[in-house]
């Protein structure tokens, strides 16, 4: 077996994986405060990439990537505000339906700014760098990739873990009435949870879109869908759930996408079968199949629904 | 001083409590005793902003303090120890007992020792998830909770559901040294019988209004009470 023909494979996974991560957590944290699947969450990871496009063009990185973060998540807690807080009391599918609204509404508008056309997404200086890694030569951003997310989710946690707001976040995500009695400003706790969710996305779209030549306005929608499998897979509502879904699927995606030149190096297989066609399909039937088995996910809450 | 004048509530469309007014005095222990769906719970989550009020006034020391938020009524020294304990099951017994002080900036030490020393079962079991623990030890985690925000008015619903009774007898002679330690007591109780044996003042809740009032002893010996909420076999 030789190792050096699969390894650029399962570095462009972890990498892959890693982004996946950032976004899916966005999708986990809402579902585990509101009980609500985000729809417009991949919209604005594509909102992301288009900003820091336009920001670019006319100002240097180090003002345009600060500013494009900045602007998504102040984009995550308008949807918020603007979409869901109305909606706070009402059934859960209407906020689902808002959701959905939303997202078709970021896309199209999307598709008037952009005119439709692909934006050619920038080099990032230094991330964008090509290295060498045992023998394969990739991006600096395959490398980064990973770390950052790792530092990003342990902050995260020990956020969630071990402050006070942290400990809010967790009272109201089980109980947003006696939550209440204890003092805590549910509205605030819900927005923090936006604005991190955008955050991770906004760092997310801009280690992803490196690797990519442009934006359009539908780039949001299958790492989107990706990354909201992630997240069922890992357990929607858990944090580290989300992120080991993610890997596991970026790592196994970019395999079966190298899966023909892996086989064929070493003489198992004689021609292409084309395997690479099936590596979004293998997202989707794994995510039935965790519907069907395990609907609580890796890490999910056994018991989902208030009592 | 809690004042209720005249207060309504409604529930899309039904009158779940009419014009109901009630006096809960300093350092007393006040209960609402009614069946089933007389408003009493109703009218405590009103007190304590978790639901909308059609019109009346809810008084705190003269100021009406109907509408606002729940935050700043918690702020006042008003909390709730909401019906069905409804403990944090995913936080651990300290963190929901940290929880429970959630607007206090100041020190907890001396409140939490003063909690554990009232109930010594949740010091020992400090660091577990609260969701694991038995019902008689979740109401006493609730009330620590609500203790922890050191408030004046304490409001308990229904604090004796679903325990067994030597249980609920503790729960009963704890709330009676807190009252002792000069916490006002607002109780609501399907339990009569021990509600009207621990208050200075009763009051009962028929379909939304109030239809007698009394000391506890006065209640108890009404015939009225006694044949409705204490069951006739008792004499």
């Amino acid at each position: 077996m030789d190792w050096s023909v699969v390894l650029p494979y399962i570095l462009s996974g972890i990498s892959v994986g890693g982004q996946y991560a950032l976004i899916a957590i966005g999708y986990t944290m809402v579902y585990g405060i509101l009980r609500l699947i985000n729809f417009a969450h991949g919209d604005v990871f594509m909102v992301a990439g288009l900003m820091m496009i336009y920001f670019s063009a006319s100002m240097p990185m180090y003002y345009s990537i600060p500013l494009m973060i900045i602007f998504t998540v102040l984009l995550g807690y308008a949807i918020e505000r603007a979409a869901y807080k109305p909606l706070r009391t009402a059934p859960r599918m209407s906020i689902m339906i808002s959701a959905i609204g939303v997202s078709y509404l970021l896309e199209n508008l999307a598709l008037y700014v952009t005119g439709g056309l692909n934006q050619n997404y920038p080099g990032i200086p230094w991330i964008s760098d090509s290295i060498t890694i045992g023998g394969a030569v990739t991006k600096r951003v395959t490398i980064i990739t990973p770390i950052l997310t790792i530092v990003l989710v342990v902050a995260l946690i020990l956020l969630i873990k071990h402050t006070k707001f942290g400990m809010a976040m967790r009272a109201v995500s089980r109980d947003f009435d006696t939550a209440q009695l204890m003092g805590i400003d549910i509205d605030k706790v819900i927005s923090v949870t936006f604005i991190i969710g955008s955050f991770l996305a906004a760092i997310g779209s801009l280690l992803y879109f490196t690797n990519y030549t442009g934006v359009v306005p539908t780039s949001g929608a299958m790492p989107g869908l990706k990354a909201f499998v992630a997240a069922v897979f890992g357990g929607i509502g858990s944090i580290p759930g989300a992120v080991v879904g993610a890997f596991i699927i970026g790592i196994c995606e970019n395999l079966i996408k190298g899966l023909d030149s892996v086989l064929m190096v070493n003489g198992i297989i004689s021609q292409q079968f084309g395997f690479a066609t099936f590596s979004d399909a293998f997202t989707f039937v794994l995510l039935i199949v965790i519907l069907i088995f395990k609907p609580t996910g890796l890490f999910g809450e056994k018991q989902t629904d208030k009592v | 001083m809690l004042k209720i004048n005249n207060l309504s509530v409604n529930y899309g469309g039904i009158k779940a409590v009419r014009d109901i007014s009630f006096e809960v005095p300093d350092g007393e222990i006040v209960t609402l005793i009614g069946a089933n769906g007389a408003g009493k719970s109703t009218t405590l989550r009103a007190i304590a902003g978790l639901v909308k009020t059609a019109g009346g006034e809810i008084l705190w020391n003269d100021r009406n303090i109907r509408g606002e938020k729940v935050q700043d009524i918690v702020s006042k020294g008003i909390t709730l120890v909401p019906e069905g304990r409804r403990v944090f099951p995913n936080l651990s017994v300290l963190e929901n007992l940290k929880v429970g002080a959630y607007l206090r900036k100041d020190d907890l030490t001396e409140d939490l020792s003063m909690v554990y020393d009232l109930f010594p079962r949740l010091k020992e079991r400090s660091w577990q998830l609260s969701g694991t623990l038995s019902g008689g030890e979740q109401q006493m985690l609730a009330v620590g909770r609500a203790l922890m925000s050191r408030p004046k008015l304490m409001m308990m619903d229904e604090p004796s559901l679903g325990l067994a009774p030597l249980v609920v007898k503790d729960i009963f002679s704890i709330i009676r040294e807190i009252n002792k330690q000069g916490v006002t007591i607002l109780l609501v109780e399907q339990n009569a019988n021990m509600a009207l044996h621990t208050a200075n003042i009763g009051y009962v809740l028929e379909t939304g209004r109030v239809t007698l009032k009394g000391s506890g002893q006065e209640l108890l010996d009404n015939e009225a009470v006694r044949k409705a909420y204490l069951g006739e076999t008792r004499q």
